[in-house]
């Protein structure tokens, strides 16, 4: 086990050299520089823009400039905004627990929903509440984000109903120090009356909205990899010994099913960490995604360079920690050589 | 005893949310998060919003609603007969805020004003290139060629020395970069070793100060207590960071805020009919326009710029892409500057005339482009759109145009060019509500391959620019500045298109609440009634 997950760890070292690269030069290829952004309508002379440019280093080559961020990078520097004039790292941390808690909540609900919803349909092959249940799943994948999000939040909290908040994290009124930055924890440390149950109020409607397609995801994965397990072999022997229906469901076939459905869970992390970008504009959600689509229009380079190979690295811990969880659940790829 | 504590803890409870609902606490869902809280360091309005509007105060200031001068942390000031010295009286007994790190020691005076403009001006100030400074709206007002000196006469009177006669001095002045900050709070951050507190930690003189600031989330202001023009009737003011325009206004309907920003076109009709919402109006500091290339034939031609204005439907382009939202703009400036010329006549719609004086002109089977902007503007808020209308416009009278956009900056940059081929949609906001600010940026010849789009030098109008520039007396320089909007009129180097109606829809319990034409928002003055 120990030799399979050091040879995974060796694969990320040229996958992360890899993404500084492209972080670096997907920025830069972009027309337009950080400078004349800033300036607008209103313009910068010439000169002004050589000098600004020179201030912020971006005159020398850009093979330079690459040696000198990724010398910073490895000792840990992510460099500072352009904009705000603060540290990527600082900035980053501060706004990240939000998209991790809103992600966390989205995934918990998805797989609450879907795995279920899967393995029943599949039981139901053809029955009345499969066929709505995929008709239900292909209508959320194909759900325009926008419109779902502005149509619940019009339905539940606006008058009459009112029943959620219609955005941010907590009721603002409620002014605590956030020592994790996870609102649901935080609420709770400051012992405010009301200030925990107001946090979760506020995070029904992203959640929902943010959880729509992996949940729409897991549950079609689900089902078609419980209908290809259930037809093997050792399931027909686990019904012949004579096991409740729902033993060999719940132990022989979905431990095997499980699998794809993993994967399309650790997927569904990566999308969700980097793909939160909507959900958090409307929502008014202070996570990373709102963040690094600013960073980007305003031409911010070590903001968009920080935040692509923070988000990129995450990611490849998700899918490290996947293939783990495959070798746990699977022998057979732990020992494949 | 068991019953004392327990009745003084009631009475603490008691007294705690008597306190509470007396408090009075306003929410403005505004639209993204500030740069920083210094505003000499950044252009963005959003900026401007969370630091200088309600933390800092100028020398002298805009009347609130109006583009009007009053004094503020100034109280009076001369004009030298040359136009060269300007001098202050600064209003005594003015208090800092105190906050968490810093607790003044002495009142407002000439050395906060020293150090407020020395540290964008003067290279060497050990200040000057803390948080990166670039104070780009510092440079961009031409004050570093502008200021000669900058004197302290005495603790309450400050000498500024210029090398040329600038009218505009006085405006830009109350501009959001020449905010005043505390000189005592940066010596003591300096000595702390931790400079960069004075630009995100703000310490200001006026009606509200920073508590809590968290990024994309929320800002929190309390009434400064001390405030020298009396304490705001709000006592907290709280910015909710709400980027998306529709969901500002689902929390105005919930509630959940008092005012928004930047309503969507499509929602202003049921702003008007909810009873629970005032829908403020006003026209815009600003103007949409069409630039023609006048350094290239046949647009050198003033005869042929007017025909292709004549051309132009602009009432269809304010109802089809302002949907309401707009006025047409008939002169170069918008109306809320002083200045604006009433009397002057608009180019009007009549693409049979203006066939005819192309022909007369002797341009037949044109062949051109209209360049249309990336992005919304408050003065063009779809340029695709726009652009399309004035193509099937000028195919009327027999004009071919290709539509041409690229990304942002490089719209910006490549529409500067003097050999450009094609007439560009552009705009301007105002910065200090002066018209020099408009019409020497926009048409003077310093400006041509610049800010000038048009490439137009036109001497006869430069000179009654550069005139104005250099009188005090506003009677005077209103007199110039109408008869260069004449000129303008007549040489058409642009097709001057429209001025935003921007709208701000605030809840009926909001009292005094007034629209900023430089696009602000002020909540000194502001109050809520239960």
């Amino acid at each position: 086990m120990l030799r399979f997950f050091l040879t995974k760890l060796g694969q990320l070292v040229p996958t992360f050299f890899g993404i500084t690269i492209v972080a670096f030069a997907f920025i830069r290829l972009l027309p337009g520089d950080p400078v004349t952004l800033l300036a607008g309508e209103r313009g910068v002379t010439p000169e002004r823009h050589a000098e600004l440019m020179k201030q912020f280093g971006f005159d020398k080559p850009a093979w330079e400039q690459y040696l000198y961020y990724i010398g910073d990078v490895l000792q840990g520097d992510l460099g500072k905004s352009l904009v705000t004039k603060q540290p990527v790292l600082e900035e980053f941390f501060t706004l990240f627990p939000a998209t991790l808690e809103l992600s966390f909540c989205a995934i918990i609900f998805a797989v609450a929903l879907g795995l279920p919803a899967g393995i029943i349909a599949a039981v139901k092959r053809g029955s009345w509440f499969d066929h709505s249940l995929m008709g239900v799943a292909l209508t959320g994948y194909s759900m325009p984000i926008f419109w779902w999000a502005l149509l619940l939040i019009i339905l539940f909290s606006t008058p009459p109903l009112s029943w959620t908040p219609v955005s941010g994290r907590i009721d603002i009124l409620y002014f605590f120090d956030q020592p994790t930055g996870f609102m649901l924890i935080d609420s709770l440390l400051s012992g405010e009356k009301g200030a925990f149950t107001s946090a979760l109020r506020h995070l029904i409607l992203p959640t929902i909205v943010l959880g729509t397609i992996p949940l729409a995801v897991i549950a079609r994965q689900t089902r078609s990899a419980m209908l290809e397990v259930l037809g093997e072999d050792y399931v027909r022997t686990a019904r012949a010994k004579g096991l409740s229906p729902w033993r060999v469901i719940g132990l022989h076939a979905l431990r095997n099913a499980l699998i794809p459905v993993i994967t399309v869970i650790g997927l569904s992390v990566g999308v969700l960490l980097a793909g939160a970008i909507l959900t958090e504009t409307i929502f008014a959600w202070p996570g990373i995604g709102k963040w690094m689509v600013d960073s980007i229009f305003r031409r911010d380079y070590p903001s968009v360079q920080g935040g692509l190979l923070l988000i990129a690295g995450i990611v490849m811990i998700v899918n490290l920690t996947v293939d783990l969880l495959y070798g746990l659940i699977n022998p057979r790829i732990r020992y494949q050589r | 005893m068991h019953k004392t504590i327990s009745m003084t803890a009631l009475g603490l409870i008691l007294a705690a949310s008597v306190s509470a609902a007396e408090a009075k606490t306003l929410v403005f869902c505004s639209e993204g998060s500030p740069e920083g809280f210094n505003p000499s360091l950044y252009t963005a309005g959003t900026t401007f919003d969370a630091s200088s509007r309600q933390v800092f105060n100028r020398l002298v200031e805009f009347t609130t609603g109006t583009t009007n001068i009053e004094p503020a942390l100034a109280e009076s000031w001369e004009i030298s007969d040359d136009g060269l010295e300007y001098t202050f009286k600064l209003r005594k007994g003015v208090k800092w805020q105190s906050t968490k790190t810093f607790t003044p020691s002495r009142d407002f005076n000439a050395d906060d004003v020293i150090f407020s403009f020395a540290r964008q001006w003067d290279k060497n100030h050990p200040y000057h290139g803390v948080s990166g400074g670039s104070y780009e709206y510092f440079n961009g007002m031409s004050m570093p060629d502008l200021i000669k000196d900058i004197v302290k006469v005495d603790d309450h009177t400050v000498k500024f020395v210029l090398n040329r006669p600038e009218a505009p001095m006085i405006a830009n002045l109350g501009m959001d970069f020449a905010s005043i900050l505390s000189a005592e709070y940066a010596d003591k951050m300096m000595e702390a070793g931790t400079p960069e507190k004075v630009d995100l930690e703000p310490v200001g003189t006026g009606p509200f100060k920073l508590v809590a600031y968290q990024k994309d989330a929320v800002i929190r202001y309390q009434a400064h207590p001390d405030y020298w023009k009396g304490k705001a009737d709000i006592d907290n003011l709280i910015f909710a960071i709400t980027p998306e325009a529709n969901v500002r206004y689902q929390k105005l309907k919930a509630g959940e805020c008092h005012v928004m920003p930047y309503p969507n076109p499509a929602d202003i009709e049921a702003m008007k009919a909810d009873p629970d919402i005032n829908l403020l109006e006003q026209e815009g500091l600003n103007v949409g326009y069409l630039a023609y290339n006048a350094l290239k034939p046949p647009f050198d031609n003033p005869k042929v710029r007017k025909a292709l204005n004549m051309a132009i439907n602009k009432q269809a382009i304010i109802d089809g892409v302002f949907q309401g939202a707009g006025k047409i703009a008939k002169n170069p400036i918008p109306p809320t500057i002083w200045s604006y010329n009433e009397n002057t006549v608009d180019d009007p719609y009549d693409p049979v005339a203006a066939k005819k004086m192309l022909e007369e002109a002797g341009v037949t089977n044109l062949k051109t482009s209209v360049w249309a902007m990336p992005v919304q503007r408050p003065y063009n808020p779809d340029a695709r759109t726009m652009a399309e209308l004035i193509q099937a416009d000028w195919k009327k009278i027999g004009v071919e145009a290709e539509i041409v956009s690229y990304e942002w900056g490089e719209y910006l940059e490549r529409s500067k060019d003097k050999d450009r081929d094609g007439a560009v949609l552009l705009g301007w906001t105002g910065d200090n509500g002066d018209p020099d600010n408009f019409l020497a940026v926009l048409l003077g010849c310093d400006g041509v391959g610049g800010s000038n789009r048009a490439n137009w030098c036109h001497q006869p109008f430069e000179d009654l620019i550069q005139q104005a520039k250099t009188v005090s007396d506003n009677d005077k320089r209103t007199n110039l500045y109408k008869e260069a909007q004449i000129v303008f009129k007549e040489q058409a180097p642009w097709a001057t298109i429209a001025h935003s109606v921007v709208f701000k829809p605030v809840r009926k319990e909001v009292k005094n609440f007034k629209i900023d034409p430089f696009g602000g928002h002020v909540f000194y003055g502001v109050d809520i009634e239960e």
